[in-house]
């Protein structure tokens, strides 16, 4: 009878679980995707619902009730001589604009932005990056472009964009697309370069795949991953930008209720009323912050490399 | 390592023939006629011809780009439409603003975002650690002019320990300079020591499992002296690299901060002649900011071989 190699019992190995746990427990196990997740998607239901909670015109102007503090109650006069009291839970502007309902539309340009801004950016970046990295003919050309346009610091490229044309969303949302673009080029590409290596590939054209195919079935899938987890950095950071250019006043027109805007209006009055500043900057921030969770949670989930490092 | 230099710095070459395309295209690629933009909107005809021959705009593409990169070359960067001055006067009066409130918010940024990145790698997994990342998380999120009125607002209007705005030029007084400048460097220097923080912390800790640091351990030497001597020596390139990348944030917040703090630099500068429409003033600022964020990038990459002798061109 022999006491070594003694192989384990099936049983034994069965335990072990075969394969990663399951994309759904993965997320549920993320505190990070859970927190932002649902931040997100709290920011996003008062965005949709807008009309629904209490607010009235985002740019209903009334002199009579400029400067309200947070929380002051007003009664206001109707047509009929009825009167109705309404709480101003976040003050009114110089204007005399419900900063309460201002800001709540404003989550709907905000996140607006993002997302087409994410989605734009990750189709131009990954179409152009597939292409530089699988056409070596283009890939040096492409990239000295790639490397130029990083080398101006995107924020003013993006200004320079915004001042030529006539500030609006489709310009704004189109000038932070493209200082974004190289960045998600960059990463696609570096994937496509290991990936155009591996024998699978290889593989695929000994059989006579032709390389459109080859691109969209082996090449494009690796992509997804960090592609998603970029796009998530881009949308928080184009979010950042439309309300710093806002703020600025070189975005959206002022009368559009967006964060940003909403803070601009509160600059001059700012140490008198600080809460047209407060209240949009909180959400924005959230916001933000939202978006960095959920991105800092699925790049730990999809890709487990640089989870041991970050 | 002379060639290598010669090689690097060749490098940047096609970088800045990009980028001055673009700069040069930023203005002829807008619907409408340049000259009629430059006008602005009460010129009559006359004006709107006069400055197309100026400025050479009825030439063919080429060459206009020809004559703008050989003036720029001799650092005349055209006359401001909006200030009524040559840009490269008006840049110089802005320079010292800027420079002052980056060299402060660099210092400031490098000297809190390594000792926090250390420390948290440190005390890996402990509350201190999720505390610096988590801060780190928030300074990515909270925009700067957000950290900019929060400050002025505790600390300036509260607390009145400081000047709210303004700025004070170096030569008016060195205490009133800096006195306007500890706010302005701190709100941002926030997005700063959150990217270096986090990079710091990623590279000590790769770093911490390497071979010599356990021998260094196994021989006694306490933290201190493994962490100094031993570990932030070799994490040292990939800090280096983001200190130079994030170049590219401060720019970006120069431009708010110096809006939220009145102060009179190219931050504001740049804001300003956005709104003027003032194009020969955008152009130049951004074709100069560009070629300085390139300049300290080709720096970075030069100091690598000192601070890794391994490295070798």
């Amino acid at each position: 009878m022999s006491t070594v190699a003694d192989p384990a019992p099936i049983g034994v190995l069965e335990r072990v679980p075969a394969t990663r746990p399951g994309t759904v427990r993965r997320i549920t196990r993320n505190r990070s995707i859970i927190i932002g997740g649902a931040m997100l998607a709290l920011v996003a239901l008062v965005g949709g619902l807008a009309p629904l909670l209490g607010t009235v015109d985002p740019a209903q102007v009334e002199p009579a009730l400029r400067n309200k503090r947070p929380g002051q109650v007003v009664t206001s006069l109707n047509a009929d001589g009825t009167r109705t009291e309404r709480t101003l839970w976040m003050g009114t502007d110089s204007l005399g604009r419900d900063v309460y309902s201002r800001v709540v539309y404003g989550a709907r340009v905000s996140l607006a932005v993002g997302v087409t801004v994410a989605l734009l950016s990750a189709a131009i970046g990954l179409v152009i990056g597939v292409v530089s990295g699988y056409v070596r003919a283009l890939d040096t050309i492409v990239m000295r472009v790639m490397d130029g346009l990083m080398s101006i610091p995107g924020i003013l490229l993006a200004i320079g964009l915004v001042s030529l044309s006539r500030a609006g969303l489709r310009t704004v949302i189109i000038a932070i697309v493209i200082p974004e673009v190289p960045r998600v080029v960059r990463l696609v590409r570096s994937v496509v370069l290991s990936i155009r290596e591996e024998p699978y590939v290889e593989a695929a054209v000994a059989l006579g795949a032709r390389t459109p195919a080859l691109l969209v079935r082996h090449v494009v899938p690796n992509t997804v991953a960090p592609l998603i987890v970029q796009a998530t950095f881009v949308c928080a950071s184009a979010i950042l930008i439309e309300a710093t250019w806002s703020f600025l006043g070189v975005g959206i027109p002022p009368a559009t209720p967006t964060w940003g805007n909403i803070m601009a209006e509160g600059r001059t009055l700012f140490r008198v009323f600080p809460h047209n500043i407060l209240f949009p900057g909180i959400l924005l921030a959230v916001t933000v912050l939202a978006v960095n969770m959920l991105g800092d949670g699925l790049r730990d989930m999809l890709d487990p490399k640089t989870r041991k490092q970050v | 390592m002379l060639s290598y230099v010669a090689r690097r710095i060749l490098a940047t070459i096609p970088v800045m023939a990009v980028v001055a395309v673009v700069v040069f295209s930023l203005l002829r690629l807008t619907t409408g006629d340049p000259a009629a933009i430059i006008a602005g909107d009460n010129a009559t005809s006359q004006d709107v011809a006069a400055i197309r021959t100026k400025l050479g705009l009825d030439r063919p593409l080429p060459q206009q780009f020809a004559i703008w990169i050989a003036s720029v070359a001799r650092g005349d960067f055209g006359e401001s439409f909006f200030f009524k001055k040559p840009v490269s006067h008006l840049i110089a009066e802005r320079l010292q603003p800027t420079l002052a409130l980056a060299t402060c918010t660099l210092i400031l940024a490098v000297s809190m975002a390594v000792p926090l990145g250390v420390i948290a790698a440190w005390r890996r997994g402990t509350w201190l650690d999720r505390g610096v990342m988590g801060l780190s998380v928030l300074g990515f999120s909270v925009p700067t002019f957000v950290i900019g009125y929060v400050l002025i607002y505790l600390v300036a209007i509260q607390f009145g320990w400081l000047p709210v705005q303004g700025y004070q030029r170096l030569e008016d007084g060195f205490g009133g300079f800096i006195q306007r400048l500890v706010l302005p460097s701190f709100t941002l220097a926030a997005v700063y020591v959150a990217l270096i923080a986090r990079i710091t912390r990623a590279s000590v800790l790769e770093v911490m499992n390497a071979d010599h640091v356990r021998t260094a351990r196994a021989k006694g030497l306490a933290d201190v002296s493994v962490m100094l001597r031993h570990v932030l020596r070799n994490a040292a390139v990939p800090i280096v690299t983001i200190i130079g990348l994030g170049i590219a944030l401060l720019i970006g917040g120069v431009v708010v901060t110096e809006s939220v703090y009145a102060i009179p630099g190219l931050g504001r500068l740049t804001v300003d002649a956005v709104l003027a429409r003032d194009y020969p003033t955008v152009q130049a600022v951004i074709l100069l900011f560009s070629f300085v964020y390139v300049f300290i990038n080709l720096l970075v990459d030069l100091t690598y071989t000192l601070l890794d002798p391994r490295i070798r061109y």
